[in-house]
């Protein structure tokens, strides 16, 4: 369990900025404005990653969402300039937000009705070792495949943004 | 008798709340947003909350082997940067041809 004064303190705290900006995507009325915002969700969601005792997973999502995913979201605003950069909804506006709150509501229903099998144990120490040692004793395999994945991943994002080729060539 | 803040815990279920909150915050940009990256964007903020539970339940619950839940964080992670890389790439694409990325002009398969 985690009863570290500090860390409680700082998992509701961390926790209130990481919402407080979710909703700020949510609502704020520049697409630019929005991936900003974005941006602060996903840093304030790897301190959550910090909290949970999740180091590595910690870096990564800094490394991966802070930095690449949201360069590559600026990237598309950028690279998209006569579209409309107005944040706004489309007419399933009120069918969307009613199936949002039927989901949180169940969520939260069923979170609160299970019961929750607790081991009760003390944080991780640094998990990076114990994670790479996982990688290669039961994981290889989804390991391998993950890379062919982004592999095919990369080469498809090169060919669907490429210029057309028959007139280049 | 201790103060309530020295004996202060964070459960699971507060954790879990958050990530639910957050999932349903992505669901609603995913399905209400006009413009396609925005759509793109929610996606990405439902895939952190579902790491955020993961992570939850590799933190709190009984396992013989508590860390697996870090590995498919991280493989969550990877398929995560996969799918940005080509949906963006898909945006732009589209955007070529259309001159727009809003997804109520974008009905070509529409009868």
């Amino acid at each position: 369990m985690i009863n570290d004064t500090g860390i409680v303190i700082a998992f509701y705290i961390i926790g209130a900025t990481t919402v407080g900006s979710a909703l700020m995507v949510a609502t704020v009325r520049n697409l630019i404005h929005a991936v900003l915002f974005l941006v602060l969700t996903f840093v304030g969601v790897a301190g959550i990653y910090i909290v949970l005792s999740a180091d590595f997973v910690a870096m990564a999502q800094i490394l991966i969402y802070a930095g690449a995913i949201s360069v590559l979201l600026v990237f598309a605003v950028m690279l998209t300039p006569s579209a409309d950069r107005k944040n706004s909804e489309t007419s399933f506006q009120l069918p969307a937000l009613a199936l949002t709150v039927f989901v949180l509501a169940v969520s939260v229903f069923v979170i609160y009705d299970t019961n929750w099998q607790l081991a009760g144990r003390g944080q991780f120490l640094s998990t990076a070792a114990s994670l790479g040692r996982a990688f290669l004793h039961p994981y290889v395999v989804p390991f391998e495949v993950a890379s062919v994945l982004l592999v095919v991943a990369m080469v498809g994002a090169i060919v669907l943004t490429q210029e057309e080729a028959s007139d280049a060539a | 008798m201790l103060p309530d803040l020295v004996l202060a815990t964070v459960p699971l279920e507060h954790v879990l709340i958050l990530g639910a909150i957050l999932f349903a915050i992505g669901l609603y940009l995913a399905l209400a947003k006009r413009n396609a990256i925005a759509v793109l964007m929610g996606v990405e903020l439902m895939l952190n909350a579902t790491n955020v539970t993961l992570l939850a339940f590799s933190r709190f619950i009984v396992s013989p082997r508590p860390l697996d839940g870090q590995v498919f964080a991280i493989f969550v992670i990877t398929v995560a940067a996969a799918e940005a890389a080509v949906a963006l790439a898909l945006a732009v694409a589209v955007y070529r041809h259309r001159e727009t990325v809003n997804i109520d002009e974008i009905d070509l398969l529409r009868w």
